[in-house]
């Protein structure tokens, strides 16, 4: 079923030689892990993603406040390097019982929880230079999708168009090995933020009249989804549509779509899609589409910093985004898609997005 | 108004001949009978205490001032309307309390009055601290008794051994606050002296928080050269021994200060002086006024010091007053006061309470209204070490959201007392538990929320000897916060907090070292196996894991962690304190404490215990094999001579 990929084992296998080669000369055992912050990416204009810096910190194994971290990564090692040798994929969580248990005689266990292995893994992934899907670890399936286009999937042909108001739901691994685009007639790809709207454009056949996919991650896009999205737009040549909300998380997906997310931050070149265009919701929506204030959320403190901290992000100096952002703490309201149901039940899909797409009414 | 009562022919209120016709006087003990909580009998569980409580206090005022170390028989039982025991305890709702001391016994005419007559008593006028303060206690309890059950107040009492026994049962006439002998005889008695009180009264017996048990448990902290049984109504009889074999100093009576009066009290001291000029009032009836200053003070109330003191009176009494105030005098004199002393503080605990740390701290005298008063406390800290040593045996694995010290949420209780008597109501009102939540108990290394006391396993002991302790009420239940008393209380439980500080801090660094060498050691284990299975099981794994084992020996510093490891190595400098360790006690210990769980004679004897002097203790003799520690864990003497 999964595709076991040699480098991968021998980058695992390799932690061990690390040990065994530090302990042989006297040294202490340690493991390079490139640093996952703000202060350690860039955004490279050039590519338009956020590129990962060169810091990197040194995990050591005879350090009180590391070693414990030290056993974990080994042990999380362990465990995806069974996963190589037993051609299985698994979960985060399954990761996290695999490696759980009590060291010893003590009364101390491995892990104490899965935020804990959890980072293990990420650190793996940027330490070893290898993808998580290389590891054969998925996340759940939290996308769906609708449209022309036909996908093989282990053996069985899935045709989006065929799928009902239901859709495909999206596999957390779409590399090729896993799943092929066997056809795709569509001209471009909406992704849509939240799970309602997009039932409501499927429901309405939106994407026929359009002859567009419908995708949709049900809040932040899992990695499936965002990789799905890329492909499509490089192998299609697909344009990608943004839309979300309008608040500063809104405006944090659609930069996650475009320029890759600052934790992820070495899968952005293969992930990040620099010539997506966000449609909507934008803080002159209100206006231009006669939304009643009423229908608007007071900004909160929380959505007031976090807006501030967006206006800061070299990604977001275009003048246009500086504009819509201050716009939006200027009115001091944020709106859901949902609000547009004030004025009908299906303005979405028969006055809102056509008027969009006619007017050409987004932001790059 | 007037207007209105005239218009109407038959007016509805009385007239001022009517209205007096019915006031009259009311006595005291009416006045009592009706507001019982003011002395602490509100309900049937605190009564039963209370009536304990000053027994108790009058059997160890009684005896210390008779120069007897305080031997106290407490017996608790529950009753029948008729006599007999009752079935079920928890359902028993009338109760006997027979409280005996080995004092110097009561003279046969007082004994009436003593126990059936409110506010009669020997410590009301004088000042000198004692545990009873106003004469009330004892007959409050028995009239509580007689309102609640009908049955008089029994006592047998002698005075030596020449002396006959008699046998007294007297009632409280509530009008007029007078005793009504109903029985009186000399009867055999197999005690050479001392008094023996029986009250009757409807209680309720439960243990727990502010039970009789929790009082006696804290007397016998509070006391440790007294003796006390104390039999329990469900037949348990438990013995605090004696850990002090002396008395304390015996607190000498002062005249009061002037600055501690009130107008009034002096119009009344004015009246009844003996002496004949004003000058000479002034000084003998004062503490701390001298015959020059006396003269001062006239001078600057602007009267002639030969003046007979009855005919000051008006403006006159008033800018003498002022002038008193005013005047420029030494702090009033300490002796009346006797502290509980550091060391009988740490027998006390120590005895009582299970831990593995424990401080005391006496601080100078100071003064409130002219009143001196000595603010003490005390720590005990943590688990008896078989207990903690329970606690850290490896458990069942633990699952996600659970940790290894659930259950250790405890808050630390604050025990108080005033004038050795424990204080267990009305915590909240408290100048000490306000004190207590004050501190900043996080600076110390112990965790504290907002309003509320430290968290851990801590008892903390705060006690205030004074002259005139100020409660809150009559039923002497909280100290009253007056600034200077608060102060003194608070800069007490810093200095406690310090040294609690120290020692948790080392605690700390040993236990990290042993954590650090332990972690290792475990983590070794699992690496070794991971690398081996990811090898695909070609590993040579022994090699392995002694190599790591040596880089880890390496780093840790091999040698110098054993060294730090070594509980021993080196003075704490924590004065008075004892530390409790498995391997043995550290500090002085009360003399006839058991010995320690182990045959660790070394540190008893290394620090015989000193002549009955009980201060100062110097920090422990450096041993021979000093280590080189550094002086940071050598805390500064807390002990300062004289007034800060």
């Amino acid at each position: 079923m999964a595709k076991t990929n040699p480098a991968v084992e021998k980058k695992l296998v390799g932690l061990a030689d690390l040990v065994i080669e530090a302990a042989a000369r006297k040294k202490d055992p340690s493991i390079a892990i490139p640093v996952r912050s703000l202060s350690n990416v860039s955004f490279n204009e050039k590519k338009g993603f956020i590129e990962m810096g060169k810091n990197k910190q040194l995990r050591t194994f005879f350090n009180v406040g590391m070693a414990k971290k030290f056993m974990q990564t080994m042990l999380v090692a362990d465990a995806l390097n069974e996963l190589q040798k037993g051609d299985l994929t698994t979960s985060l969580r399954e990761i996290y019982y695999r490696t759980k248990h009590t060291i010893g005689d003590s009364h101390e266990n491995t892990f104490d929880d899965q935020a804990e292995s959890d980072p293990v893994i990420e650190d793996l992934e940027v330490g070893l230079a290898a993808l998580r899907e290389e590891f054969h670890v998925r996340a759940e399936n939290a996308g769906t999708i609708v449209g022309p286009v036909v996908f093989e999937d282990d053996g069985d042909r899935v045709d989006c168009a065929k799928l009902g108001k239901g859709g495909y739901s999206v596999p957390s691994i779409v590399e090729d090995e896993y799943l092929q685009i066997k056809k795709c007639t569509a001209d471009f790809v909406l992704l849509i933020e939240k799970g309602t709207q997009w039932n409501r454009l499927s429901e309405d056949k939106f994407w026929r009249k359009y002859n567009c996919i419908l995708l949709t991650g049900n809040g932040q896009p899992p990695r499936g989804v965002r990789r799905l999205a890329r492909r499509l737009h490089e192998e299609k040549k697909l344009p990608v549509y943004v839309l979300v909300d309008n608040d500063p998380w809104g405006y944090y997906i659609y930069s996650v779509v475009k320029q890759g997310s600052i934790n992820l931050a070495f899968e952005s070149q293969r992930m990040a899609i620099p010539a997506a265009r966000f449609v909507g919701l934008s803080s002159a929506d209100p206006e231009s589409y006669d939304l009643p204030r009423n229908v608007g959320i007071k900004l909160n403190d929380k959505d007031i910093a976090r807006a501030k901290e967006l206006m800061n992000y070299p990604w977001f100096q275009k003048k246009h985004w500086q504009v819509e952002i201050k716009r939006m703490l200027g009115s001091g309201l944020k709106f859901e898609l949902d609000a547009l149901a004030n004025k009908d039940f299906q303005y979405l899909t028969k006055q809102y997005l056509p008027r969009k797409l006619k007017e050409k009414d987004w932001l790059d | 108004m007037a207007t209105k009562t005239t218009e109407k022919k038959a007016p509805r209120g009385k007239s001022a001949d009517e209205m007096g016709k019915l006031q009259r006087e009311i006595s005291v003990s009416e006045f009592f009978t009706k507001n019982r909580h003011l002395l602490g009998f509100d309900n049937p569980r605190k009564a039963l205490l209370t009536a304990v409580k000053e027994a108790v206090d009058n059997a160890l005022d009684a005896s210390e001032e008779a120069g007897l170390l305080p031997d106290i028989a407490v017996k608790l039982e529950a009753v029948t309307s008729d006599g007999h025991p009752a079935p079920v305890l928890s359902q028993a709702t009338r109760f006997r309390v027979t409280v005996v001391d080995h004092g110097p016994g009561i003279v046969r005419d007082q004994i009436p009055k003593i126990f059936a007559k409110l506010l009669y008593g020997s410590k009301f006028h004088r000042l000198r601290m004692s545990r009873g303060q106003q004469g009330i206690g004892i007959s409050a309890a028995g009239m509580y008794g007689q309102l609640t059950t009908g049955k008089p107040v029994k006592i047998i009492s002698r005075t030596g051994e020449k002396q006959p026994a008699h046998y007294f049962e007297v009632q409280i006439d509530t009008k007029k606050n007078e005793p009504l002998v109903l029985e009186k005889k000399q009867i055999e008695w197999e005690r050479h002296r001392g008094t023996q009180v029986t009250i009757e009264l409807e209680g309720k017996y439960q243990k727990g928080r502010a039970s009789v048990d929790e009082y006696m448990e804290l007397s016998a902290i509070s006391n440790p050269h007294a003796n006390f049984t104390y039999d329990s109504p469900d037949g348990e009889t438990k013995v605090y021994s004696r850990t002090i074999h002396e008395l304390p100093e015996p607190p000498k009576e002062i005249k009061p200060h002037p600055y501690g009066i009130e107008l009034g009290m002096m119009l009344k001291m004015l009246q009844d002086t003996k002496s004949h000029w004003l000058s000479g009032f002034l000084s003998t009836d004062f503490s701390r006024v001298s015959g020059p200053a006396a003269e001062e003070i006239c001078k600057a109330a602007g009267l002639n010091p030969r003046k007979r003191p009855r005919d000051v009176v008006g403006a006159e009494a008033e800018k003498l007053f002022k002038a008193l105030q005013a005047a420029k005098l030494m702090a009033p004199p300490t002796n009346c006061l006797s502290p509980i002393g550091e060391r009988a503080i740490l027998a006390g605990l120590y005895k009582q309470i299970k831990g593995e740390f424990y401080t005391a701290v006496t601080r100078p005298p100071a003064v409130y209204r002219g009143n001196p008063f000595v603010i003490e406390a005390g720590l005990a800290f943590g688990k008896a070490p078989e207990q903690a040593h329970l606690a850290a045996a490896p458990k069942l694995p633990l699952a996600e959201g659970e940790t290894h010290d659930e259950g250790d949420d405890e808050l630390a209780s604050v025990i108080r007392f005033a004038n050795r008597v424990p204080l267990v109501y009305q915590q909240s009102a408290c100048a000490t538990f306000k004190a207590v939540l004050d501190t900043t108990w996080r600076n110390y290394g112990v965790t504290q929320s907002r309003g509320a006391p430290p968290a851990g396993p801590m008892a903390i002991f705060v006690h205030m000897a004074s002259v005139w302790v100020p409660f809150t009420s009559e039923s002497k239940e909280a100290i009253a916060d007056y600034d200077e008393i608060r102060k003194e209380i608070t800069l007490a439980l810093r200095e406690c907090g310090r040294r609690l500080g120290v020692f948790l801090k080392r605690r700390e660094r040993a236990h990290l070292e042993n954590k650090r060498r332990n972690i290792f050691e475990l983590y070794i284990e699992e690496v070794v196996a991971a690398c081996k299975r990811l090898k695909g099981g070609k590993l040579a794994e022994a090699k392995l894991k002694s190599q790591l084992t040596e880089i880890a020996k390496k780093i840790t510093g091999g040698q110098k962690t054993d060294e730090l490891l070594d509980k021993k190595a080196g003075p704490h400098g924590l004065p008075d304190s004892i530390i409790v360790t498995a391997e043995g006690v550290e500090g002085e210990l009360p003399a006839d404490a058991p010995p320690a769980p182990e045959p660790a004679p070394a540190p008893a004897a290394e620090a015989p215990a000193p002549e009955p002097a009980p201060r100062p203790m110097a920090p422990k003799k450096p041993k021979a094999k000093t280590k080189a520690k550094p002086a940071k864990a050598q805390k500064p003497q807390p002990k300062k001579k004289g007034k800060r």
